[in-house]
């Protein structure tokens, strides 16, 4: 260990006079200021500001001063540095502004070109409407009934009172499986789905039944051997006509649109009686083209209404070889071709587009949630 | 059925209804109009013309007359090609400028050397008939000058109705006025309730041997027929208005009582009959020649009138051509019956022979109405001096009376969900035509003879309420039990399509139906159950006449056609059910109707039914990344649909396990079989080059299909949450190299086995075959991430881990560390 300290130390430090200070500032400011960009400003901060700039020997100095001038010195030395200090923020902050803006421009890009690397997948339009539909009654409390595409034709004829003889079980209406009289055949409607519900849960049951069907028809525009129906069940105590037409309104509106409304006519079904065919109040014109003077419209072709299914009061013969007693309970039926209302809002022309498969179609109509 | 506005008003006073607004309130009682045809519209400017002179033009090989004609005002000349027509004829004249129906302009025009202002016009120009053997002349209190649609009343509105097989009745203008009537609170004149001639048996001879097909069998006679009298104008307008082709008089009035009042009516030459007819089933091997020269042989099931001779006729369908009214018949046996409507049902459709008659029996004729039928036709014949009538009728008359249905009349508001009171439901059934008893609790109904449809009391539930207005219904919803959503597997496959559909796959719904050569063409070896074994025994197309058992040939023939369509870079998937068939499957039991079937029956039904499980494919080719200006983009490979299917695999949480296969129709060195636990959830890889060729689609195809059901029972009910450890990780890479036919999977499963608990990820990051692997090996390179729960892993923990997944890695597949 060295001797005390001698408390005064008569060696006057050239480095932290005021003349030398000013100077430094002076050089630093104008180095700073000369620096055109950052590397010559990181340059010029070294020499000014960094660890053996002047400023920082100096600093280094203010130890070795007795207290009484220590404290003169340090504030000058500070004052000194806060200036450097700022003029090398100041002039910093431009520099990189100046880098920015250039870098960013050097940086640009094209940005409308392609980005398609991958080409965009989609879900056929008919999946979508199936699960709109099934979205639409579960929200009304009704469930999602499913079936076998190959049935027995006790489920799809006789449990639904089509008689022995009916002329949609010929071979020219029904696709049956070998052998001709096995009683095997592909579903002509997704009604035994109906029926398998009831007999699985009895009444109450609300369900609807979306799925593939299929009919002896050469497929063109219009016509498809496949093709998907939905179809819904109620049965409950009480349930009437009434409740018909409020949940086909209800299900049109979901489906097309405020407004858009149902209209029963009367037909003949042998599983419901009293049967109705429903027709959908045009969605284009909202039925104003049937009066005379008003413009064509030619998705209801002047009607104001389009056909869009058929419905009734479930046949009681019915009801009851679904082991549901008629007696007590009632219920409507209804059921919806979904190609047809597919190309009704899409005002799709050909019914093959649906069935060929091409991408562009599906591309174009398999985005909707 | 083409009903004509003038034949409606006929029966009701509709005077002045739009046609449009009868048609509306026709179609909301169950009458649907299709449409409204106007006609005579479209006719101007053809008058009543006087002939003055006529003069022949010479050297023509064809009789062409030089007309001069009067109508009233001027004198015209016109060209005339027929002959039918004399001095002081009055006639249709179209004079210039005309227009005929169809938009036909008609101005003069040089023929036969003469200039022929304009033309004289026959009933078929006018749309009036079919007769266009000569003009059609004019009865002689015309006036000249009159306009011809005004004086012949020719303006008519036909209406065009589609009749459903519940409503017979609507094969009538009887029926269709009576509904008319209805709907607008109109009297109704009806047609069908005629002074009739009693029954004395003294017509013709007639036994019903087949009671079950025939009600009712009545005949009477005409003599002395006039077969050259032709039909007036009135009724061959009429039957042409309604669709029907006049032919002869006999034939234009019994089809103008068909149309009329919906009786079929038939007409037998007296003298071609031989003894008694009797109506009775066709014995095996019989023929018949029917009306339209086609020989037709009978089954038992065929419903024939006979005589002596053998069948005369199809009962209800067609009459046979041996005893047709010809031009020399004098004597007529007509036929008013009765036929059971399945049965002639059957036999139109067993002989592909629908007609006018069998459409009605089909759907049922008013079983009252043949002695009305026939005194109608028989007072037309005579009114037109075509014949005479002997007075005698024959009834044969088997008629069972309409059953009485009680109905309570609350049903029919409790099933409508209004209120109708019991006048309202009395009086509606009142307009069907119904006998209603009202007694305390119930009325007794009587449903008409025209409505043989109505059995039940929900029938007659019907009839009220359309009666009353299906439109005039409240619109009630209704208070649904709580449902319990969407099942697992419905939102299950939901999320599978999106997967797919975001991993750039387009979803298809092909053609199920497929030939038994596909199986060849996939080359499935023989007994793989792939092979088709569904068969349709009525197939749209016999080309195509299985079901399919795989969903890859409609995915093959979707991508070929979009190939086709120039869209080369194309990635499909489709789910859906295949069909197998279940040998020695037992045929589905006969079950009643009207009362539930035990469970037994209903799982011997569901036993008779192939196997239908669900299937998730996908096929893709051309480019998965699309060249451009990123680079030159990369082939679509077996990797993208090994992808697909572990993407849906990781989107329901089901782990698969990948292994290599050989399994048609893939490449046997690229293609992955996928296993959940030890189940086959399905393949993918790429197709063989000899299925790509076969099936016509880009080289390299890949496809993959996998068990929709196996993959959903498979998904875990609820995911297990991880314990997080926020522990430090140590991430360490192992490069080993192991011989070239060595599966990475597997290298990967013994490192990781190695490797131990500690393992939060292990990944392949490189693949290198190169000359510093050495022959026939290959270098692969992982990367591990450690991390421990409870703390943070030492350097000596981290090298003895790497020191142990390597020498499993080289104890399993000699792995050797690089």
């Amino acid at each position: 260990m060295s001797g005390p300290n001698d408390p005064y130390d008569p060696k006057q430090v050239a480095a932290l006079s005021d003349a030398d200070l000013t100077a430094n500032v002076a050089a630093g400011t104008d180095a700073f200021a000369a620096a055109t960009d950052l590397d010559a400003l990181s340059v010029a901060h070294t020499a000014h500001l960094g660890s053996r700039s002047p400023i920082a020997l100096a600093r280094r100095e203010l130890g070795a001063l007795p207290p009484q001038a220590r404290a003169d010195a340090g504030r000058r030395v500070n004052e000194v540095l806060s200036v450097l200090t700022a003029a090398y923020d100041e002039r910093r902050l431009v520099l990189e502004k100046a880098r920015d803006e250039r870098v960013l421009v050097e940086e640009t890009v094209d940005v409308t070109l392609p980005t398609d690397a991958v080409p965009s997948g989609g879900r056929h339009p008919l999946t979508l409407v199936q699960e709109r539909v099934a979205d639409i009654f579960v929200g009304m409390g009704w469930e999602v009934a499913e079936g076998p595409e190959i049935e027995a034709a006790w489920l799809n004829f006789d449990a639904l009172n089509i008689p022995p003889a009916h002329p949609a079980r010929e071979t020219q209406d029904t696709l049956w499986l070998e052998p001709p009289s096995g009683g095997v055949l592909l579903r002509t409607h997704t009604s035994p789905v109906q029926i398998r519900a009831l007999l699985d849960h009895g009444a109450p049951c609300y369900v609807v039944s979306p799925g593939r069907v299929y009919r002896q028809e050469a497929l063109d525009a219009t016509h498809s051997p496949v093709f998907h129906q939905v179809e819904g069940l109620a049965v409950d105590e009480g349930l009437t006509m009434a409740d018909l037409r409020g949940t086909l309104d209800l299900f049109a509106e979901s489906m097309f649109g405020a407004g858009i409304r149902t209209r029963l006519r009367p037909d003949h079904y042998p599983f419901t009686e009293p049967s109705a065919d429903v027709d959908l109040l045009c969605w284009i014109c909202h039925g104003t083209s049937s009066q005379p003077g008003t413009e064509f419209c030619s998705t209801c072709r002047r009607e104001g209404w389009v056909e869009w299914g058929g419905s009734g009061m479930i046949h009681p013969v019915v009801l009851a070889s679904a082991g549901v007693d008629p007696d007590r309970h009632t219920g409507f039926a209804f059921g919806i071709g979904l190609e047809r209302t597919l190309m009704a809002r899409h005002d799709l022309g050909d019914i093959r587009d649906l069935v060929e498969g091409d991408v562009r179609v599906t591309n174009a109509l398999g985005l909707e949630a | 059925m083409r009903v004509p506005m003038s034949w409606l008003r006929d029966y009701v006073d509709l005077a002045d209804a739009d046609p449009r607004e009868v048609a509306d309130r026709l179609t909301a009682a169950g009458l649907q109009v299709e449409r409204i045809d106007s006609v005579g519209g479209d006719i101007a400017g053809v008058v009543v013309a006087k002939v003055l002179e006529v003069e022949a033009v010479a050297g023509q090989k064809k009789p062409i007359r030089w007309v001069r004609l009067s109508d009233g005002t001027d004198e015209r000349q016109v060209i005339c090609g027929a002959e039918n027509f004399a001095v002081g004829d009055l006639v249709a004249y179209a004079r210039p400028p005309a227009t005929l129906p169809g938009g036909f302009e008609i101005g003069a025009r040089k023929t036969y050397g003469h200039i022929s202002d304009g033309m004289i016009c026959s009933g078929r120009e006018l749309g009036i008939s079919d007769d266009h053997d000569g003009i059609l002349v004019l009865a002689d209190d015309l006036s000249l000058g009159a306009d011809v649609v005004d004086a012949l009343s020719l303006r008519d509105d036909v209406l065009d109705i589609s009749v459903n097989p519940d409503r017979g009745y609507a094969l009538s203008v009887r029926g269709v006025a009576r509904e008319a009537a209805t709907a607008y609170g109109l009297a109704f004149r009806d047609p069908g309730k005629l002074e009739v001639s009693a029954v004395d048996g003294a017509a013709y001879d007639v036994r019903i041997e087949a009671t079950d097909g025939c009600r009712r069998y009545l005949a009477r006679t005409v003599r002395g027929l006039d077969t050259a009298v032709s039909s007036p104008p009135w009724l061959a307008r009429r039957l042409t208005l309604a669709g029907m082709r006049p032919i002869s008089l006999m034939v234009d009035v019994t089809n103008h009582v068909m149309l009329d009042l919906g009786q079929p009516l038939h007409a037998f030459d007296r003298s071609r009959l031989r003894g008694p007819i009797v109506v009775r089933w066709a014995v095996a091997g019989e023929t018949l020649r029917t009306l339209d020269g086609v020989d037709r042989a009978l089954d038992p099931r065929d419903l024939v009138i006979t005589d002596d001779s053998g069948p005369i006729a199809l009962a209800g369908v067609m009459g046979g051509a041996a005893t047709e009214i010809r031009p020399e018949t004098v004597e007529v046996v007509l036929e008013a019956a009765n036929f059971d409507s399945d049965c002639v049902s059957y036999t139109a459709r067993r002989h592909r022979l629908g007609s006018e008659a069998s459409r009605r029996f089909e759907r049922g004729v008013d079983h009252d109405l043949a002695p009305s039928a026939a005194e109608a036709a028989i007072s037309l014949i005579t009114s037109l001096g075509a014949g005479t009538s002997t007075g005698s009728v024959t009834d044969v008359d088997r008629r069972t009376p309409s059953p009485v249905i009680m109905l309570d009349p609350g049903l029919p508001g409790r099933i409508a969900g209004v209120n109708y009171s019991d006048e309202t439901v009395a009086a509606r059934l009142g307009d069907v035509g119904c006998d209603v008893a009202v007694g305390d609790s119930a009325f007794g109904v009587t449903p008409p003879s025209w409505r043989p449809d109505l059995r039940a009391s929900v029938d007659l539930v019907e009839e009220v309420v359309r009666l009353e207005g299906y439109d005039r219904l409240p619109a009630t919803v209704p208070r649904t039990p709580a449902g319990r959503g969407l099942t697992r597997p419905q939102r299950l496959r939901r999320r599978i399509g999106r997967t797919l559909a975001d991993a750039g796959y387009v979803e298809v719904l092909t053609s199920p139906f497929v030939d038994l050569a596909s199986a060849e063409r996939l080359r499935l070896d023989n007994g793989d159950p792939r092979t088709p074994s569904v068969r349709l025994a009525n197939p749209v197309s016999e080309e195509e006449p299985y079901l399919r058992t795989t969903l890859l040939p409609g995915l093959f023939a979707a991508l070929a056609r979009n190939v086709g369509r120039g869209m080369p870079d194309i990635a499909l998937f489709e789910t859906g059910p295949v069909f197998r068939a279940k040998p020695d499957a037992p045929a589905p039991p006969a079950l009643p109707v009207g009362e539930r079937p035990s469970d037994a029956q209903l799982a011997a039904l569901d036993a008779a039914l192939p196997d239908q499980p669900h299937r998730i494919a996908a096929v893709i080719a051309g480019h998965r990344e699309r060249p451009g200006w990123w680079g030159s983009g990369r082939d679509a490979s077996w990797s993208d649909v090994v992808a697909a299917v572990r993407a849906v695999a990781e989107a329901l949480g089901v782990d698969v396990a990948v292994t290599a296969d050989q399994h048609p129709p893939f490449h046997p060195g690229r293609c992955a079989a996928m296993h959940v636990g030890n189940r086959l959830l399905g393949h993918a890889g790429e197709l063989h080059p000899r299925v790509v060729e076969a099936c016509n689609l880009p080289a390299r195809s890949c496809a993959m299909e996998i068990s929709l059901d196996l993959l959903i029972a498979a998904a875990p009910q609820t995911l297990p949450s991880p314990v997080v450890s926020a522990y430090p990780a140590a991430t360490i890479d192992i490069a080993v190299a192991v011989g070239a036919d060595v599966p990475s999977g597997e290298v990967a499963d013994a490192l990781h086995a190695g490797a131990g608990e500690l393992v939060e990820s292990l990944r392949l990051f490189d693949v290198y075959v190169g000359d510093q692997t050495g022959n026939g090996r290959k270098s692969l390179a992982f990367t591990l991430r450690l991390r421990a729960f409870d703390r943070t892993l030492t350097a000596d923990e981290v090298a003895g881990i790497r020191t142990a997944a390597v020498a499993e890695a080289g104890r399993r597949h000699g792995a050797e560390l690089r």
